[in-house]
């Protein structure tokens, strides 16, 4: 299943090296991640495949989790509601 | 592959525009579940309802979290109540005790509401659905979750004011005993056997034995969408809006095969209607404003509503094929803070709401009038709205709250989703002699389509 993490917040230094470690940790396979910063704002979006086995509301709650001790947002939703709403 | 802007595009209808899938709502038929005791019949329904959605709302609490996107209301409708249960051949109280089986059931799986307390009577009542109707004061007023409905017309059938007149008098009495009870009760012309929506959902009887009906919402969405388009004319505001509808309809379309499919249940149809909540963001009154009226009433505004209902459609119906239910836009008074603000500034009448129905989906939804004005004035005031539906093939319904002890210019408060509704004045003259003659408004010679 591939899913879309999104990472909103103040910017600094390893946000996604933490971000990352934290997903091989959980065998969690990154395909694609684009990042912008606009005006101190990090944004970072990544594409990712899950692990067949994975419990989704554990990792989404991990992540969440993750995302509050560093002071940012961090977000895990299915891939299929994008595709959903804006393809054909 | 999914590119960042429309990543941050859902994300932020999500976030900031308010998209939700408003309710799963699953269907229940109970006619398997009739036998000739009352006691026997409750036990029946109370078990095939607490079988067959157990697991609704962890599935749609699940489904919600993969997608992040708010599944506000989980719900159930069933087989009308006064079908379902015409072999026990039961009472006023029989019917009291089934409405409290239906409300243990529905507490029993934690959904907020269940609806189908009802009877389908445009051509005329059996001795069942005379019992339900009542029985409906207190049914609804001594359960929690329990929402009735009563079809009183059709455009087939014509109009029932026999039915009319019991339910202005019902309305009425409900109102005495609860006024939230008001708030759980519509009566309907045109009725369809497949809204998910509260108050008047109910599981037809041309349904399956189940089935997961999904209402999506996102009035926010069209807002913020029309807020890009300041300014330019109709056609660029229509193809806003029908766009709008496509992607919102498109997450609905994903939920409900999602939770179809992990319910075992059969999907049965997206109901797209606009359906405002109390909070600021979530307003059709507020598209009316953005659309370039000043209040929602102002001159205009039947035309601006005819035309966000017929391109929520368009968009709506090219993004599913099972586009059912009440699809349109909902317009209920004490729901919309904006709607509020309008009557309050004297902006928004009665007529005038009266006028919009014609136009969108439903009727006259959550309005409060005096607490004195008669059972034959709301019958009048029903009779008009089952007109309009009658003649112009559509669904149209009331849902009116007397406010007992209260006057023109005081607020009633129901609190959560229901809100709060200002009291609105009613025309005084009467119409006592009209609703008095009883008996049944032939159909209109449009029906005659064979």
């Amino acid at each position: 299943m591939k899913g879309i993490i999104t990472v909103v917040g103040c910017d600094r230094v390893g946000i996604i090296a933490q971000v990352c470690s934290h997903l091989a940790a959980q065998q969690v396979n990154i395909l694609d991640i684009s990042q912008t910063i606009v005006q101190d704002f990090f944004n970072m979006l990544m594409i990712v495949q899950l692990p067949p086995a994975a419990a989704f509301e554990q990792l989404a709650g991990d992540l969440a989790q993750l995302g509050q001790s560093m002071g940012m947002d961090i977000k895990l939703q299915r891939e299929d509601i994008f595709q959903a709403m804006h393809r054909v | 592959m999914i590119n960042q802007h429309e990543i941050n595009e859902t994300n932020q209808m999500i976030s900031e525009a308010k998209l939700d899938v408003r309710t799963i709502t699953m269907g229940i038929s109970l006619l398997d579940c009739a036998t000739d005791s009352l006691p026997r019949f409750c036990e029946k329904v109370y078990d095939k309802i607490t079988r067959s959605a157990e697991h609704l709302v962890r599935v749609g609490d699940d489904i919600a979290l993969e997608y992040g996107v708010p599944i506000v209301n989980k719900r159930i409708s069933v087989t009308p109540v006064a079908q379902a249960a015409a072999s026990l051949c039961c009472d006023e109280d029989g019917f009291v005790e089934i409405a409290r089986t239906l409300d243990r059931a529905a507490q029993a799986v934690g959904v907020n509401f269940i609806g189908g307390f009802s009877a389908l009577v445009q051509k005329g009542s059996t001795a069942s659905d005379l019992a339900l109707q009542h029985a409906i004061p207190r049914a609804l007023a001594e359960t929690q979750r329990v929402c009735g409905s009563v079809n009183l017309g059709s455009t087939r059938a014509g109009i029932n004011m026999n039915a009319v007149a019991r339910m202005g008098r019902m309305i009425k009495q409900a109102a005495e005993i609860d006024i939230n009870a008001c708030a759980k009760l519509v009566v309907f012309c045109n009725a369809v056997e497949d809204n998910p929506f509260m108050a008047g959902a109910f599981h037809g009887a041309g349904e399956r034995d189940l089935v997961i009906n999904v209402g999506v919402s996102g009035p926010g969405v069209v807002k913020r969408a029309l807020e890009e388009v300041r300014g330019a004319d109709f056609e660029t505001v229509c193809e806003t809006v029908k766009r709008t509808a496509f992607k919102i309809t498109r997450v609905g379309q994903l939920v409900a095969q999602e939770a179809a499919a992990r319910l075992n249940v059969p999907f049965g149809i997206i109901d797209l209607s606009l359906a405002p909540t109390p909070a600021v963001g979530d307003s059709i009154a507020e598209i009316f404003e953005e659309l370039g009226l000043e209040k929602a009433g102002a001159p205009g505004t039947t035309a601006a509503l005819a035309m966000l209902n017929d391109n929520v459609k368009k968009g709506g119906i090219m993004a599913s094929s099972y586009v059912g239910g009440l699809s349109g836009a909902f317009i209920p008074v004490s729901e919309d803070h904006a709607m509020i603000e309008a009557v309050q500034a004297g902006a928004l009448t009665l007529e005038k709401l009266e006028a919009m129905t014609c136009v969108c989906s439903v009727g006259l939804d959550m309005v409060a009038v005096p607490g004195d004005t008669s059972a034959a004035t709301i019958a009048g005031i029903i009779a008009d709205e089952m007109a309009i539906g009658m003649i112009n093939h559509k669904t149209t319904a009331v849902r009116i709250i007397p406010a007992v002890g209260k006057q023109v210019g005081d607020v009633i408060d129901f609190g959560g989703l229901l809100g709060r509704a200002p009291v609105m004045p009613v025309n005084q003259f009467s119409c006592e002699n009209f609703i008095a003659r009883g008996g049944r408004v032939p159909p209109p010679v449009h029906s005659f389509r064979n």
